[in-house]
């Protein structure tokens, strides 16, 4: 142990970061121009990141493996964006944004990255404003706020349904200005395959150009690693189907600890999945759960009817259903936060009670909230004597000003009308807390090595809170990053550009190509996808939602001889010097069953319950998680030692001083 | 179902393409198209033959990678969708469906299904945001209020995802509905004043530069649009630029 020192400053939580950057070195403007920064990756992380760095100065070259960093997965992110501005006067601040989150986190995050991420998320707003992001706005005209998961403060910033989109078409755009000014050099279609140190130190990546299968070298001074995060191990998932863990794995081959693998976060509110050809799960806004209320049937046979398609959900009585978040946490209700959630949910349908063809769906009704709106609206207008029909039609319109878009998609997607007919929603693996493990420059293991966003570990603990992740990924990038990495960069203004025809380089470039040889040497058993949902279904049905040391253990062994079988047996059609997705696929792939292994191993030695991490062995007699502080209040951080199950384990105590250890509960 | 797909198969961007017949069976209604096409992909790898490639992502209707002309329709049939988000259920047992490639010289073809739509980040490049500093000295966010009708109407604008169907569905292959959604956009907020002249004009000369056509008011982008961007911000746009030009 000791190898990892986290480099927090001394003095005073709140006064830490202020502190920090008076004392970091910085880069003189005229120096800047001669060091060569490395950003993979051109989501919010990245992509703020690489604008930021550039504006500053210094020559970025980044890296996406989709053709436009507009693409990349957090345009995805629906919900909204959480800051610490108390414009609705409702007694917000840092340190209350601070505080939900460690507590939300199950008290597993580092205690100064947290307080930092909450300080600069007041900037961040600004800062988007400032870019054109066209957030929502009240008559008045200033920016609206919404309330999420669980907390008790109006602070999440949005756009719509589609926040990420427009926070990502913002970073996007301060790219494109730096583009235009030669300062970004941006290689689209491109895919990080290796990391290349020099003397310990990260000076650049191998990557492959996606259209011509060309193998390049490119060398920098730092390489930054915004690459998301890696919920596809699951093959279902909400993240998008090119979502990976090459790049974070490359590196940890290389030196950079993986922390926290475990660490899963599993939303409730999906869509369930409907057949064998399924390729991902869409996710449904969180925000449903303010209105809609969460149940099955209580009687078996009721549920079992509903499976034939015997009987539908409206014929069942109010007294036949069974609420069962309202009954277990009659404080918080259907907004119970998501690892509470989803783990009710499991547990109703593991017990019988699931409601579609598989038995893995829940309900999500409106009926009372139509009715309750509906009668609000008939007051508030002075209909009087409205009847059930004219209530429900209004309420109807009250509902769908709300959630109209996110009705409309589940429609086109399940082929049934939510506001007829109750909602089908089951867990889904959404985001991972786990990632490279970084200290408070947000520097991995290896020296120049930095990783930013969804990738690294840091902030969110075992759990996310909703609209945490976008206000992360962009405090890393915009505002964190570019100070941190100067004080590194700071002993490289001597150094001249780093040449690509080192020894280093031609090592690197040659296992790339290997590997890719074998690959395509494969003898031709099975597809790419026939691996990962093999792959897929033991993570779920192992080291999913909860977890125990019998099926972890069968996982690692499962995980390893699949991926043997993988690697003698994969079959890749094509070539590998032209475009070819299969190859594609089968790389990242191969880096998965890699992971998966780790990631069950890692909750193998968690033997509590945190967050997104519930091993059966340690629940109350209620079956809620058992933590247990004494023995595991630490980040889990491994080395790369050859075969996963190799893989040694270093410790990072988390110390808190600020904030008191406090069970979470939410009855 | 049974279907008969001919798909448009092309080695790389200087190989001559052609449509190949693939007869295939067992598709259900509630698959997606793509998840279709994957289905397709899985048997012809089985029989050791090359998948078709096309380009895809979030397969949610938002990243805007998904592109293909589906019975000479970009995202076929349905209105208001994407290809990742139209299900099979709108096709018929037995059915041909012929699925190409968006055809636009701004948007050559790459390979298979996938076109080169980098000409849309050039356009973006050219003017396509706010000279503002990434630096957090920004001021208050509220220290400027916005009209919410404007905002909205921003936000309508914004929200092109960039796949280029509207080019795709132009008989000019022009770009004016996803040039003037951006130009919309920074045109309706404060923000974007300063610099409005200049930016009309550059994204509109780099979009000429690209080889996209003229606009002739059919109004085939708008009917397209998966995301519903309306031709007012055309008419928007050329008021920008017709006052942009005059002003010198
Ligand atoms: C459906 C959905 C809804 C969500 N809603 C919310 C929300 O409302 N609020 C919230 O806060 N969070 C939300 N999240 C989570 C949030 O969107 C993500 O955690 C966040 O956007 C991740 O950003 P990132 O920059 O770290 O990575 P990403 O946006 O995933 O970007 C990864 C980048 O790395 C690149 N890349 C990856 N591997 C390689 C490689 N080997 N070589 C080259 N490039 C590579 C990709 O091309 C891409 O550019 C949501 C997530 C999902 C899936
Ligand atoms: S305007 Fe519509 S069709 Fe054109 S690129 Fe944008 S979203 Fe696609
Ligand atoms: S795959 Fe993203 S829009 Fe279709």
């Amino acid at each position: 142990m000791g190898i990892l020192d986290s480099k927090v400053p001394k003095g005073p939580l709140a006064a830490k970061w202020t502190q920090h950057k008076n004392d970091i070195n910085l880069v003189n403007p005229a120096n800047k121009r001669n060091i060569d920064i490395i950003v993979v990756g051109t989501g919010l992380a990245g992509g703020s990141a690489a604008a930021t760095l550039a504006e500053l100065g210094y020559n970025v070259k980044t890296f996406c493996y989709q053709d436009s960093p507009r693409r990349a997965h957090s345009i995805a992110a629906q919900g909204g964006i959480n800051a610490a501005k108390n414009y609705q006067g409702d007694g917000d601040s840092a340190y209350r944004l601070f505080y939900d989150t460690i507590k939300g986190g199950d008290y597993r995050s580092r205690e100064a990255n947290v307080y930092r991420l909450a300080e600069e998320s007041a900037n961040i707003i600004d800062q988007c404003v400032a870019q054109g992001v066209p957030f929502a706005r009240e008559y008045g005209g200033l920016l609206d706020n919404r309330s999420f998961g669980g907390v008790l403060v109006s602070r999440t910033f949005y756009a719509k349904g589609q926040t990420g989109q427009q926070l990502l078409l913002g970073a996007y755009s301060a790219m494109n200005r730096q583009i235009n000014r030669g300062k970004i050099q941006s290689f689209n279609r491109h895919e990080m395959m290796d990391m290349v140190l020099v003397d310990g130190k990260a000076r650049g990546i191998i990557a492959r150009d996606l259209v011509t299968g060309k193998i390049e070298r490119h060398s920098a001074h730092a390489v930054v690693l915004a690459t998301g995060g890696y919920g596809n191990v699951f093959f279902l998932s909400t993240n998008a189907m090119g979502s990976n863990v090459m790049a974070a794995w490359r590196a940890h081959r290389r030196g950079a600890f993986f922390a926290n693998p475990c660490f899963t976060q599993i939303h409730p509110t999906c869509i369930p999945v409907s057949g064998d050809h399924q390729s991902k799960l869409t996710l449904m806004s969180e925000s449903l759960r303010n209105d809609g209320r969460i149940w099955v049937p209580k009687r078996k046979d009721d549920a079992i009817a509903i499976r034939e398609g015997k009987l539908k959900p409206i014929q069942l009585k109010e007294e036949d259903r069974d609420y069962y978040l309202e009954r277990r946490y009659p404080a918080f209700g259907n907004l119970v936060p998501r690892d509470v959630a989803s783990r009710a949910a499991k547990e109703r349908c593991d017990a019988g009670f699931g409601v579609n063809k598989t038995g893995e769906a829940v309900y999500l009704d409106f009926a009372s909230a139509i009715q309750r709106y509906g009668e609000e609206e008939a007051l508030t207008h002075g209909i009087k004597n409205a009847d059930d029909k004219e209530i429900t039609r209004l309420g109807k319109k009250v509902i769908e000003a709300k959630y109209g878009n996110l009705f409309q998609m589940y429609e086109k997607i399940v082929d049934e009308n939510p506001y007829e007919t109750p909602m089908m929603i089951y867990p889904a693996v959404h985001y991972t807390m786990g990632g490279l493990w970084v200290d408070y420059n947000l520097q991995t293991t290896i020296e120049g090595c930095y990783c930013a966003g969804e990738a690294n570990f840091s902030d969110h603990g075992a759990n996310r809170l909703g609209a945490s992740a976008l206000m992360q990924g962009l405090a890393d990038g915009y505002f964190v990053l570019p100070y941190t990495i100067g004080d590194y960069l700071s002993k490289d203004i001597r150094t001249g550009a780093i040449p690509t025809d080192s020894p280093e380089f031609d090592a690197a470039e040659k296992a790339v190509q290997d590997r890719l040889d074998k690959l395509m040497a494969g003898s031709g058993q099975h597809s790419v996808d026939f691996y990962h949902k093999k792959l897929g279904k033991i993570m779920w049905d192992k080291c999913g939602m909860a977890r125990n040391a019998e099926h972890l253990q069968e996982a690692i062994d499962e995980i390893s001889a699949l991926r043997a079988d993988f690697w003698a047996n994969v079959k890749i059609p094509g070539k590998a010097d032209g475009m070819n997705q299969e190859l594609e696929k089968a790389g990242r792939v191969a880096d998965f069953l890699e992971l998966g292994e780790l990631f069950a191993k890692d909750a193998l030695t968690r033997n509590e319950s945190c967050g997104g991490h519930f091993r059966e062995e340690y629940q109350t007699a209620e079956g809620e998680a058992l933590r247990d502080d004494e023995n595991f209040k630490f980040v889990s951080a491994w080395e790369y030692k050859g075969e996963p199950k190799d893989a040694v384990l270093h410790k990072e105590e988390l110390n808190y001083e600020n904030i008191e250890l406090k069970t979470r509960s939410y009855k | 179902m049974k279907l008969n797909l001919k798909i448009w198969r092309q080695k790389d961007a200087n190989a001559k393409g052609e449509l190949v017949t693939y007869p295939i069976k067992g598709i259900e209604g509630d698959m997606s198209f793509l998840e279709m096409l994957d289905v397709l992909n899985e048997e012809l790898i089985n029989k050791g033959d090359e998948p078709v490639q096309f380009d895809h992502d979030c397969r949610e209707g938002i990243c805007g990678a998904c592109s293909l002309q589906i019975n000479g329709e970009p995202h076929g049939p349905d209105r208001l969708v994407t290809t990742c988000q139209l299900h099979m259920r709108k096709f018929n047992d037995g059915d041909t469906i012929v699925i190409e490639p968006f055809r636009a010289t701004a948007f050559p073809v790459i390979n298979d299904l996938i076109v080169d739509r980098s000409s849309f980040d050039r356009i973006q490049q050219a003017g396509g945001y706010i000279s503002v500093n990434t630096s957090g000295n920004t001021v208050d966010a509220n220290a400027t209020p916005i009209n919410k009708h404007a905002a909205d109407e921003a936000m309508d604008a914004a929200t092109c995802i960039g796949c280029g169907a509207c080019v795709a569905a132009c008989k000019n292959a022009s770009a004016m509905l996803f040039t003037s959604a951006k130009v919309s956009q920074f045109a309706l907020l404060p923000q974007g004043q300063v610099e409005a002249v200049d930016r009309v004009q550059n994204m509109v000369r780099q979009m000429d530069l690209e080889g996209f056509g003229n606009c002739t008011n059919t109004g085939a982008c708008e009917i397209e649009c998966p995301k519903g961007i309306s031709l007012e911000n055309i008419a928007r746009m050329n008021r920008e630029y017709l006052s942009a030009t005059t002003k010198g």
